[in-house]
């Protein structure tokens, strides 16, 4: 109802009862308001909590592209690693069989906990405001 | 055939009474279910009450499908070291799913993958494009669970290859159908420990015969010392390292765009479970994921030769009785195929959940309101839809060439990962993302992807580069989808949806946040019939 008026007048359409709109709540508190209502101040908010999780995914996403999308590469660029053993044990079968799985798990508790960081301080400052 | 002269030395009772044990217990843990399944809510979300843990069980059971259970160990055996990308790829898909769409999936609040992009994206046409694909994924990997379950069946007692996959399907729909999500989360939560169990225990027993044995080493690594080494494997497609890139970022990408995986996302309770989930089961994956090599591994030590006729598929399931023998051997075996009949049932109904979800709400639940003239429940048109969901799916499964359970999954992954990877990513996390940006990228994803999956499942092997380029496709479908999706939305910055701030801040901002329009607090059970909803 707000939005500055279109240069022509939008399409009619029918108005139906919507499939998911649940009861709105109105006992919200002020800055989660400008959440809800796009105001400039929600905007710059929701800007810096998207941007943060953004970056938090992407360094997680970069580190697993270099560890594991570098191990073909490395096969490729020098051949004496693909049948290099340790301790009786050829590396390529202990990394890709065993290695990987702890690995994944550690890099994925460390995204949890860090975007669990990010959120609470996300919800302590707009609840602040 | 006979039994034995399945090739395998599979003792027919014993393998019969475990598949027949595992099909009565997951009836029977359905059942069980049933009676806490009472709203339309609970037969698609399971009521949004399940805790991590559980759900995270349940999620392994229904990922850890054939090509998991049999499809990698017989992989490894034919294909060696290359191999090993299968399962981690699988593992890792989970890791990015994490990353990029765990929590704003969840937060958004909607039952299905269609709901998702409606309320994304506001527009009911690609609603319908993603409930045709969900359906298209859904079924395409629902093939070579049926094929599996046949190709187990007939090694373990000899009977028709048409007969096993109809008793998972027959068991699918009955389990379905009675309980929804509710009992089902529960019955593959069972699955999971139950496939674990039934790979980790004949395993040792198995590593403790070959080290008694004093341990030998395959003898193909004197014929051929490519197969215990990296870039060799996936050569039978040409062009491994191009192999290996591609089929690495399938199934990183394609884990998130699994129909049956995404339903899973909103049966948590919140964001934050929904992530806690997805650690719980990168942990529960990395551990089955162990042992599958172990069965190529002495698979290549104790059957050098595979016998004539008999599918690498099934490599598994011989080896207690070549290594072993006896009472033992047969027990083993016994196991091993209880344990592949979980994997078929689990995946089956899970995917089956998530195919029959979208049927009933986009075809069935209309035509049912018109020919009863309303009468029809919500509940009622989804059992009615579980029964196509399998049918369809198996009736191709008697009539395509199996070209082996791994392949086929993969090119699954494929196609998600060409179609709602671009879709739930961009969808999350890009406020630019218009409409028509991304009905095109779907289309053009979906059609490139479909080509390349049509091409390799009917024209048999392809030479040199197009072989490669086809059999693998997701290392350019993905790109382009993407490009696509987004050079198309550039184009359109009128058709960005009205509402994209409003949704990305729901996506986006924690549950402890009172904000508007967020219609997915953890709700008591008892608030959510469908027909608030609906």
């Amino acid at each position: 109802m707000n939005h500055p008026p279109p240069e022509r007048p939008p399409a009619r359409v029918r108005v139906t009862s919507t499939r998911r709109d649940a009861p709105t709540r109105h006992d919200v508190r002020p800055l989660t308001r400008d959440l809800d209502e796009q105001s400039t101040l929600g905007e710059v908010y929701l800007s810096g909590l998207m941007g943060a999780q953004l970056r938090l995914a992407l360094q997680v996403l970069a580190f697993g592209a270099v560890g594991l999308g570098g191990l073909p590469l490395l096969f490729v660029l020098v051949p004496a690693t693909r049948s290099l053993t340790i301790a009786g044990v050829p590396l390529a079968w202990l990394v890709l069989a065993v290695v990987v799985y702890p690995v994944a798990l550690v890099v994925s508790r460390f995204y949890v906990r860090a975007s669990e960081r990010i959120e609470a301080e996300f919800s302590r400052t707009v609840e602040r405001g | 055939m006979g039994g034995d002269a399945a090739g395998n030395g599979v003792n027919t009772a014993y393998g019969l009474v475990a598949i027949i044990v595992v099909c009565v217990l997951t009836l029977a843990v359905g059942a069980f279910g049933l009676r806490l399944s009472r709203t339309t809510s609970d037969f698609y979300v399971a009521g949004r009450t399940v805790t991590p843990y559980r759900n995270a069980s349940a999620i392994g059971g229904e990922y850890l499908s054939a090509a998991s259970f049999l499809g990698i160990a017989g992989l490894i055996y034919t294909g060696g070291l290359d191999m090993l990308w299968f399962p981690v790829g699988y593992t890792v898909g989970y890791v990015v799913l994490l990353v990029l769409v765990a929590a704003p999936l969840r937060r958004s609040g909607a039952y299905t993958l269609a709901d998702f992009a409606e309320a994304r994206l506001e527009s009911r046409a690609i609603r319908r494009m993603c409930s045709f694909l969900v359906v298209g994924i859904g079924w395409l990997y629902l093939l070579p669970q049926l094929q599996g379950a046949g190709l187990a069946l007939r090694a373990v007692t000899g009977a028709p290859s048409w007969l096993g996959g109809l008793v998972v399907a027959a068991v699918v729909v009955a389990n379905v159908a009675a309980g929804g999500m509710r009992s089902i989360t529960l019955v593959q939560a069972v699955q999971y420990w139950l496939k674990l169990t039934a790979i980790a225990v004949p395993a040792f027993v198995l590593l403790a015969f070959w080290a008694g044995d004093g341990a030998p080493g395959p003898a193909v690594l004197r014929t051929d010392p490519g197969w215990a080494q990296p870039l060799h494997g996936l050569a039978g497609q040409g062009h491994p390292v191009y192999a290996t890139y591609s089929l690495l970022l399938a199934l990183a990408l394609g884990t998130m765009g699994l129909p049956h995986v995404l339903v899973r996302f909103y049966t948590n309770p919140d964001g934050r479970a929904a992530r806690r989930t997805t650690l719980t089961v990168i942990a529960l994956l990395g551990v089955f994921y162990l042992f599958p090599p172990v069965y190529g591994f002495l698979g290549r030590t104790y059957l050098p030769e595979l016998p004539a006729g008999a599918a690498p598929d099934t490599v598994m399931l011989s080896l207690p009785g070549l290594m072993a023998g006896g009472t033992l051997g047969d027990i083993l075996s016994a196991v091993l195929a209880g344990g592949a009949f979980a994997a078929f049932l689990s995946t089956a109904s899970g995917l089956t959940i998530s195919v029959a979800g979208v049927l009933d709400q986009d075809v069935l639940r209309g035509w049912l309101a018109r020919l009863t003239a309303q009468d029809a429940t919500t509940v009622q048109g989804f059992r009615l839809a579980s029964v196509p969901a399998v049918l369809v799916p198996y009736a191709v499964s008697l009539v395509v060439e199996p070209v082996g359970l791994a392949t086929m999954v993969s090119l699954a992954f494929a196609v998600a990962a060409s179609t709602f990877c671009p879709l739930l990513v961009l969808g999350a996390w890009w406020r630019g993302l218009s409409t028509v940006g991304a009905g095109a990228g779907l289309v053009v994803g979906g059609l490139l992807a479909a080509i390349a999956v049509a091409a390799t499942v009917l024209a048999g092997p392809i030479d040199g580069w197009p072989g490669a380029l086809l059999g693998q496709p997701a290392a350019w479908t993905v790109p382009i989808a993407f490009a696509t999706a987004v050079v198309v939305s550039l184009a359109t910055p009128g058709r960005i949806p009205r509402n994209t701030s409003r949704t990305l801040v729901r996506l986006h901002s924690p549950e402890d946040l009172a904000l508007e329009g967020r219609a997915d607090q953890p709700a008591p059970r008892n608030r959510s019939t469908i027909s608030g909803r609906s």
